[in-house]
């Protein structure tokens, strides 16, 4: 399993276009991909979910992916919120 | 003629026929199907279907109004292929033994419920796109087309609210206008209608009437009117409105994209002056460079009390975004003098011009000021906000105001709250005194803002509210002209830009002598952006 710890900057936070374009890219991975935001987590690929977290901007959270393709997995998505949020 | 009133979010003019916007009404009934399987192969079917008229509406948008706007409805396509979304379909259906209308009508009901609980105002309007999704699926199930009869002739369209899905789908040939009861300025429907340049009027509530259909209307997008049968005297009003806006559009034409540049080559930047967050559709459709003065004054005036931090930052937020990357210069409260707020608990004044008003007021109570500020630093990440301060006599008003600045920011940051730390500051001149010391000040500040009104009647000593002194009084007098020199020679000295937002920037008989004066901008009502363009086009 890996896991990775983000603290989103993007102002709006994860508003629905940023989380359209994350389940897009983590439906393209074998593994599971989770975001936690405190106590609450969701599926990566699903899109109500990520909106649900209603993650704002500066709010950190933790995604974690576990699967035969979690290293790249991971390593691309952590490039992912760097880039996109 | 009846006369509607509601929110602006397009202007022009437009006049014809109202056209109700019918929806298929369908009743979603509770049964049991025995055989779920198929009930379920049903759904899939439909759900397959609603996502292909998705995909092709996605298209479709992206031709119309471009790639961030057609967004939405890939976003569309992913909530019905949500899983979650799936997955309560199916139990419904298959635990439940119950049909699939009332399987998709029950999931999208608590899928919004999930958005409207949500402590943010973005994700709260989201529960309409939950919505808009599962209603194309239930016109599926139910064999209804969705839509609109076909319009025969172009059409103001008026309705409840618009989804994304009905704005996009319409015939834009056959559309002269939207008015609609309800739905929010940051709404799809208003930012469409922005997009395709329609007039458009939100927002009306219940005075707009389903029995109004097919009658003679006129939306005025600049006032945010709508007109039923409209008498006489109104439709030549605004057919003659209606008129001078193509002549305006037409202009712009011309000029749009243009520099405001002379024959010999010297530039100028040419911004406008607004004093709400309704004027942005006027600086856009005029084609300013920027806001040289958005006069934050109405956000006190049209409340009852005094504005929170977050209803600022929404605004301040607001305008930056809609500029993208623009210039927008803040002015802080200018409140005083003859713009009275019960609130305030002002004192009547023997001479209010004179008196306890704008940075005298922020700096004596830093409550007030510091909550602005806030609203200010925090908004400044959204695009490109300077602040300006108004009123300035003396180097001690710039020290004291900066040193307030310096605990805002360490209150945000402690506070762990993002903002900008390099916003662009600067100071109206709008007094003799500051025009006096403006060396002084041009070494502290990024920029200067002439204000000519009460530079004006500082400088002659004219109240300009008492008409028995219009002969004494000469806008061209020469001393405030040598004002307007001096000061632009001190920023210039320091380093620093300078501009006009009062009304003499305006003035196109003094266009020529600003130019020669090296000024850096002139900052004029929207309307006035484009004549102001074509004057500096034709001056050498």
């Amino acid at each position: 399993m890996k896991e990775f710890k983000y603290v989103i900057t993007d102002p709006e936070g994860i508003h629905a276009r940023p989380a359209g374009i994350l389940v897009k890219q983590a439906a393209g991975y074998k593994s599971a991909v989770k975001i936690a935001k405190g106590d609450k987590s969701a599926d990566a690929k699903r899109i109500f979910g990520v909106m649900g977290l209603g993650v704002k901007t500066g709010e950190e959270i933790t995604v974690t992916v576990e699967g035969e393709d979690e290293e790249q997995a991971a390593a691309e998505l952590e490039a992912f919120f760097k880039e996109n949020l | 003629m009846m006369t509607i009133s509601g929110k602006s979010v397009f202007g022009g003019v437009a006049i014809g026929k109202l056209m109700f916007y019918k929806r298929n009404e369908k009743v979603i009934k509770r049964t049991h199907v025995d055989d779920v399987d198929a009930e379920w192969q049903r759904f899939v079917a439909a759900k397959d279907k609603a996502v292909s008229q998705l995909k092709e509406l996605h298209d479709k948008a992206l031709e119309d109004v471009g790639e961030a706007n057609a967004m939405i409805f890939e976003i569309h396509q992913m909530m019905l292929e949500d899983l979650d979304y799936l997955e309560s379909i199916e139990n419904i259906i298959r635990s439940q033994q119950l049909n699939a209308e009332y399987a998709v009508a029950t999931t999208a009901d608590n899928f919004a419920k999930m958005f409207s609980a949500m402590d943010d105002a973005y994700m709260q309007g989201r529960a309409a796109d939950v919505k808009d999704v599962s209603e194309r699926v239930l016109d599926i199930l139910c064999g209804v087309s969705d839509g609109m009869q076909e319009m025969t002739e172009p059409c103001i369209i008026a309705a409840d609210d618009l989804a994304p899905s009905e704005t996009v789908q319409l015939d834009k040939s056959k559309v002269l206008g939207f008015a609609t009861m309800y739905g929010s300025s940051n709404s799809h429907t208003a930012i469409l209608a922005r997009t395709m340049n329609i007039p458009a009027v939100i927002g009306m509530g219940e005075e707009l009437k389903q029995e109004y259909d097919g009658k003679l209307s006129i939306i005025d997008g600049f006032t945010g009117t709508l007109y039923i049968d409209p008498d006489n005297e109104t439709m030549t009003k605004m057919q003659d409105k209606r008129s001078k806006d193509l002549e305006q559009k037409a202009l712009l034409e011309q000029l749009r994209g243009k520099e405001n540049v002379t024959k010999s080559g010297q530039k100028i930047n040419v911004y406008a002056n607004i004093g709400n967050v309704s004027d942005l559709g006027a600086v856009i459709k005029n084609d300013a460079g920027g806001i040289g003065l958005f006069r934050s004054e109405f956000l006190y005036l049209e409340n009852t009390d005094f504005p929170t931090e977050e209803q600022q930052f929404a605004v301040y937020k607001q305008v930056a975004e809609t500029m993208a990357g623009k210039k927008v210069i803040i002015r802080t409260l200018d409140i005083g003098a003859d713009k009275q707020v019960d609130y305030f608990g002002l004192d009547k004044e023997e001479n209010p011009a004179l008196g306890y008003r704008a940075i005298r007021i922020c700096l004596t109570r830093p409550e007030i000021f510091k909550t602005q500020l806030r609203a200010l630093y925090r908004a400044a990440m959204f695009g490109n906000i300077s602040i300006m301060f108004p009123m300035i006599i003396s180097m001690k008003e710039i020290h004291k105001i900066k040193e307030i600045i310096a605990e805002v920011k360490d209150e945000l940051t402690r506070e762990g709250i993002p903002f900008r730390d390099d916003v662009e500051l600067g100071v109206m001149i709008e007094t003799p005194a500051s025009v006096m010391i403006s060396r002084e000040l041009a070494k502290e500040v990024d920029f200067f803002s002439v204000g000519t009104n009460d530079l004006t009647q500082y400088t002659l000593a004219i109240d300009r509210q008492n008409s028995k002194l219009d002969e004494f009084y000469d806008p061209h007098h020469p001393a405030i002209l040598a004002m307007i020199k001096m000061a632009a020679e001190n920023a210039h000295a320091e380093g620093a830009w300078i501009g006009i937002c009062g009304e003499l920037g305006a003035d196109l008989e003094l266009t020529e002598e600003f130019l020669k004066m090296g000024l850096d901008e002139l900052s004029v009502s929207p309307a006035m952006v484009l004549p102001l363009r074509k004057r500096i086009r034709e001056c050498e």
